[in-house]
């Protein structure tokens, strides 16, 4: 065709600005809108998933049912996770690789920046037609791991829950390919992969889970779809299935999927040590294999979910120890960051001040989760509370104080402009100290016997309940003062520098702040990467 | 950053040593006060690593800020003697924990020979309980108390509930020092069937059979509840076991019998 | 125009509607399928929609593409990038079939012994299935779906088998045809590819029709008819996929789009093609076959 037409929508990149209007968000190709779309959504889908939080946590304030219907409390949980990890966690995780991504290999975008606006637009699409079920006749209610024949019983909102899955399916794998070929393909000449910042090594292995395990949880709700409506008996024993096959298939993408949600983790507070601490990252090269080595045992211990849904005893033995085994790479990781702050010159700016809390609650719950590989205590354990402060633990001052660590360190490079540490620092104590009141009474509640999914209790649960609830409120109310920070930092004041912090690592700190709309438009020419790169001092 | 950890490590030595309310049961069977040990163990094992590695990072956040004058030693960057000390002695910690755990298991799933054999089947929101030998069977629900006081807004306060939520109408009951196996199924959806001071928890499948057994050493009622979801009332179908002396079991059986003169009707069958 | 043509800088488009065009039909077919699903008529017309705004999607995004390609402003380095992401979609389409062999593989070694009282299911089979013996195929211990006969590896399915085999070696000879920038071989050789394809299809539904007419075997036919059904719906799907998108390189190869060296487009439907061939190879051997 001519190429007249192509002048009008390519020309010359370089002095190329964002697009006017709406039109910029609904059909931006730039690797920073969408990064900076995936972040917001994240953040409103944390709000929306939080308010869910609050409703469970309102309901169990206290013994008796004040607010809510049961089944209604069951849709809470149910949506309340699905949003969280779906909608807030991932997209957050996508959000920052693609901020960063291109700017720490030295790439001028994404590789396939159509392809990367479609990944972000079908969320909204996904989590619309999830949400509308609470309007039409009741949300999904058999919790986020959608056991059959349970989950046969939702009703209307069952096809929209499926299909919601699956379109998050292909949002996070379409962002994932995307993330791998821009790691294996855009790094600016010299970059070697050894050479990569680990928040870039960390996503690249973390998509690679991506990819292989989101088409599996895609087959699964597909079996639940056609056992629903076209007669197939993958989880009915009538017809030689069983509905424990389910949950085999759920957990081979399950387990991985947990460990999606802190790899990129990893590689955030990876970045954050270093910069606060004055010292490059101790043990890079074993931290690259720890993290390799913890994706692939997350293949081979699916079934530690499954303890009581009476496995042969060998299974039982086997995902014992395969589990068991993650605490090794996992440890590395924790004493490779312990070795880093060591005999460095720390300052607690907000975004260390998280990455430290990180360190320790992380870890924390880390160990709760190896009690849970003790299959005879998980027989006590199992869909107790103790599981839920477990993963509470991993998720909420894991992934998500990781998350807000990242936002902090880097907010000054998109805004340009320094965030108010004052308020930084009091939005870091209070979730702190709130988040461990949420949680940590969950342990205690859990081991006294008290199950998973109820709205209701027996009293000797309620003083731990009603620490957990205020805890909660606390912690949600706190966050508005994250909202604050956010937003004043992206209207005004102190201007940063390129560097932002006290000479940090990598590619992204020698682009000006507010980073401009494209960058590395010429790829940068890494040969020793003395002035930027992590080789620094070695 | 250091008084929340003393703190929260207070928080899991106190979990230690209070009583049940916040710590697990250690039961009344052989098994469950094993498990209790396996937890402790495990449980005291990532206390100590917690205090040598949390005892590691705030010595360094004490002694190593710029505050206080330090400068990074920014030639540290790698030690192999590190790496494989901090690789290896974790591995040896994980076997040793593996060992009597895996004993403990290999116990808990070995369920032949036992003295009754009872089989529980869960219902949308009930349970049914099957004496396979005693040709004695009836339904287990949420006692009426716990239910009038469960609704949205009852006014009624559940303190005042005796066993609020762990009460049933009609509980199970089983000889003392008698080897009890339960063989769960399920009627619809998952349930499963939990008694913390048995140290017992199996999910009820539909269209499988699965198996548990205990052995109750002390006379006395033991509560426990539904621990897999299964629909709008999974909080509300407990499970109640009453471990009586033999003689007052065998009456109980005589009096709850459907038909005296039936002949038990697996007692060979069952291996 | 020197600028966007620039062969050594990596090609950048700025804005595209086509994404969002694409969100809109998903947002049709999902919503519209699930209303169908619930029983309401309008949900398929909904449905249908969306299909066609998804089909317009794909023309305008694919045909926006081509153009770009043919204007010359794709370096290497885009080229590459088309690559590697279409490796790794085809990975991720191994993985969502890995689901269902799985689903195969479990119900034949654990499920049905345990049904028949093996390994820790002994009561499974007293009390609840009572003189169930498992075997393979089978459609579960309440003969859910009726007696059925089982599709056997001869016939058909070896028929498909050859064509889907001789489609690869056609497909391979075009390959290496267009490498030589012999434009008739890769016609006649690409025309054969596209046409063996669309035989398997018709052969594949003319099985399901004698499956369900004569043989009484259908989806409800327990996990034997499910697992059949699923894994070799899924591929024929997916060779129609591969036939449509060889049909599309054909046109393109007419219009004398491909060069020697750069025909990615070719290369993505040729290891598309490979895939499903081997997928095939998979299913005959573990569904028909053993
Ligand atoms: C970010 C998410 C995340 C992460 C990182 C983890 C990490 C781990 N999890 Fe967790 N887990 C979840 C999210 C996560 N989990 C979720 C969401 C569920 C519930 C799902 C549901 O049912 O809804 C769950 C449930 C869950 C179960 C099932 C419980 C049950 O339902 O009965 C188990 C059982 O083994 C388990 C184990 C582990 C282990 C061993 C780790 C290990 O990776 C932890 C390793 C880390 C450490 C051990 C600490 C640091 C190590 C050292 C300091 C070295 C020295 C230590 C030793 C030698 C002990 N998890
Ligand atoms: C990344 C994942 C993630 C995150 C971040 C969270 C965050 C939180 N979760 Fe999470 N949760 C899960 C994943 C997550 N959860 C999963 C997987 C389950 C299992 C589900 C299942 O069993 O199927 C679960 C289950 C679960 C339960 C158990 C329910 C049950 O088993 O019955 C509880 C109970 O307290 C709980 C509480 C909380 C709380 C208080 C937070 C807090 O951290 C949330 C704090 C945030 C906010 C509160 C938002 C702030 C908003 C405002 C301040 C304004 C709000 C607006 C209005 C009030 C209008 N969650
Ligand atoms: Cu029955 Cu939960
Ligand atoms: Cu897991």
């Amino acid at each position: 065709m001519s190429s007249a037409t192509h002048a009008a929508d390519h020309h010359d990149h370089d002095d190329h600005g964002p697009a006017k209007g709406i039109g910029r968000w609904l059909f931006t190709t730039n690797h920073k809108d969408i990064g900076t779309m995936y972040l917001l959504w994240s953040l409103l889908m944390f709000f929306v998933g939080g308010a869910m939080a609050l409703v469970i946590r309102a309901e169990l304030g206290m013994p008796g049912m004040q607010f809510v219907q049961p089944d209604f409390y069951n849709q809470m949980v149910t949506m309340h996770a699905l949003i969280m990890i779906f909608g807030a966690v991932m997209p957050a995780f996508v959000g920052l690789a693609n901020w960063m991504i291109p700017m720490m290999v030295g790439a001028p975008d994404m590789a396939l920046p159509r392809m990367n606006n479609w990944s972000f637009w079908i969320l909204p699409v996904a989590f619309g037609i999830l949400l509308s079920t609470l309007f039409l006749g009741g949300a999904p209610a058999g919790g986020w791991t959608m056991y059959p024949p349970l989950v046969l019983q939702t009703g209307d909102a069952f096809p929209m829950l499926i299909f919601s899955v699956h379109l998050m399916g292909i949002s996070s794998i379409m962002g994932a390919i995307n993330i791998i070929v821009t790691i294996m393909n855009m790094r600016a000449p010299g970059m070697t992969l050894l050479k990569m910042p680990l928040f870039v090594w960390t996503w690249l292995i973390t998509a690679y889970l991506l990819i292989a395990v989101m088409p599996v949880l895609a087959g699964a709700v597909t079996m639940l779809l056609t056992d629903q409506f076209f007669g197939t008996s993958f989880f009915q024993a009538a017809g030689g299935g069983d509905p424990v096959m389910f949950q085999h298939i759920f957990w081979f993408f399950g387990h991985p999927e947990v460990y999606i949600m802190i790899l990129p983790a990893f590689g955030i507070v990876s970045e954050i040590i270093p910069t606060f601490a004055r010292k490059p990252l101790f043990g890079y090269d074993s931290m690259v294999y720890a993290t390799a080595s913890i994706a692939f045992l997350s293949f081979i211990v699916w079934a530690h979910h499954m303890f009581t849904v009476g496995m042969p005893l060998t299974g039982q033995l086997f995902f014992m120890f395969s589990t068991m085994l993650i605490a090794v790479p996992t440890g590395v990781k924790v004493f490779n960051w312990t070795a880093t702050m060591w005999k460095g010159a720390m300052t607690f700016e907000t975004p260390m001040l998280f990455s430290l809390a990180f360190l320790f609650l992380f870890t924390i719950g880390g160990f709760s989760g190896l009690m849970l590989a003790i299959v005879p205590a998980d027989f006590q354990y199992h869909d107790s509370y103790f599981v839920v402060a477990h993963f509470h633990y991993v998720l909420v001052p894991g992934a998500i104080f990781a998350i807000i660590a990242g936002a902090y360190y880097w907010l000054p490079k998109w805004t340009g402009h320094m965030y108010n540490e004052k308020l930084g620092k009091l939005h870091f104590w209070l979730t702190t100290i709130f988040v461990n009141l949420t949680f940590f009474p969950m342990h205690f509640v859990g081991l006294a016997g008290m199950q998973r999914r109820v709205p209701d209790y027996n009293v000797i649960y309620a003083d731990f309940n009603l620490i957990a609830t205020v805890g909660a409120f606390g912690f949600g109310l706190s966050q508005l003062l994250f909202v604050v920070v956010i937003w004043q930092a992206a209207r005004g004041g102190k201007k940063a520098t390129a560097e932002v912090w006290d000479n940090p690592h990598g590619l992204e700190w020698t682009v000006p702040s507010p980073a401009p709309y494209h960058t590395f438009d010429e790829p940068p020419t890494i040969g020793d990467l003395d002035d930027i790169g992590r080789l620094k001092g070695t | 950053m250091k008084r929340l950890t003393t703190l929260l490590l207070a928080g899991f030595s106190g979990a230690a040593y209070a009583d049940w309310d916040v710590n697990m049961p250690q039961g009344v069977t052989e098994i469950s006060k094993e498990v209790y040990d396996l937890h402790m163990i495990i449980f005291w094992v990532c206390v100590i690593i917690a205090i040598v590695v949390f005892g590691a990072m705030i010595f360094a956040l004490i002694n190593h800020r710029k505050s206080v004058g330090a400068v990074p030693d920014t030639s540290m960057v790698h030690s192999t003697k590190a790496e494989i000390v901090w690789t290896v002695i974790p591995v040896v910690i994980l076997v040793a924990m593996a060992v009597p755990a895996a004993e403990t298991l290999v116990k808990m799933e070995d369920t032949r020979n036992p003295d009754i054999t009872i089989k529980a089947t869960g219902y949308q929101w009930k349970w049914h309980y099957e004496y396979l030998d005693q040709d004695v069977s009836f339904y287990s629900n949420l006692d009426a108390a716990s239910n009038a006081a469960r609704q949205l807004d009852s006014g009624i306060d559940p303190e005042t509930v005796p066993n609020y939520l762990l009460n049933v109408d009609k509980s199970v009951v089983v000889p003392v020092g008698a080897k009890v196996r339960v063989l769960l199924t399920s009627n619809d959806v998952l349930h499963a069937w939990w008694i913390p001071e048995f140290a017992v928890k199996k999910d009820a499948i539909p269209g499988f059979i699965n198996e548990i057994w205990f052995r109750a050493e002390e006379v006395g009622t033991y509560r426990g509840v539904c621990a897999e979801l299964c629909g709008r009332d999974h909080g509300f179908m407990p499970i109640v076991v009453e471990v009586r002396p033999a003689e007052e079991f065998a009456t109980w059986v005589a009096a709850n019998r459907a038909d005296a003169d039936d002949q038990p009707q697996l007692a060979n069958a069952v291996n | 125009m020197a600028e966007a043509h620039n062969p050594d800088k990596y090609y950048v488009p700025h804005g595209s509607k086509w994404p969002v065009i694409g969100s809109v039909a998903f947002l049709f077919m999902m919503t519209g399928v699930s209303a169908w699903l619930n029983g309401s008529d309008i949900g398929q017309y909904v449905m249908f929609g969306g299909v066609a705004i998804m089909l317009y999607m794909l023309f305008g995004w694919f045909g926006t593409v081509i153009d770009e390609s043919e204007s010359g402003i794709y370096n290497n380095q885009v080229d590459k990038s088309f690559r590697t992401g279409m490796s790794w979609f085809i990975f991720s389409e191994v993985m969502f079939f890995a689901a269902f062999f799985g689903a195969l593989f479990y119900a034949r070694s654990f499920v049905l012994p345990w049904l028949d009282g093996q390994s820790n299911n002994f009561f499974t089979n007293l009390l609840l299935w009572s003189g169930f013996e498992s075997s393979w195929p089978s459609n579960g211990p309440a003969n859910v779906g009726g007696d059925y006969q089982v599709m056997g590896p001869l016939g058909l399915p070896l028929i498909n088998t050859i064509i889907l085999l001789s489609s690869s070696v056609t497909i391979t000879i075009a390959h290496h045809a267009i490498a030589e920038g012999k434009r008739n071989i890769v016609l006649a050789f690409l025309g054969i590819t596209v046409a063996l394809g669309f035989i398997f299809v018709a052969l594949q539904a003319e099985e399901y029709i004698h499956a369900y007419q004569e043989m009484n075997l259908t989806l409800e036919t327990g996990i034997y008819g499910s697992t059949f059904f699923m894994l070799t719906g899924f591929h024929g799907l997916h060779v129609t996929l591969g036939a449509i998108i060889l049909l599309v390189v054909w046109i393109r190869v007419l219009r004398g789009h491909f060069t020697p060296t750069g025909h990615f487009a070719f290369e993505a439907g040729a290891w598309y093609w490979h895939f499903v061939d081997v997928v095939w190879l998979g299913l005959y051997i573990f569904v028909y076959w053993l």
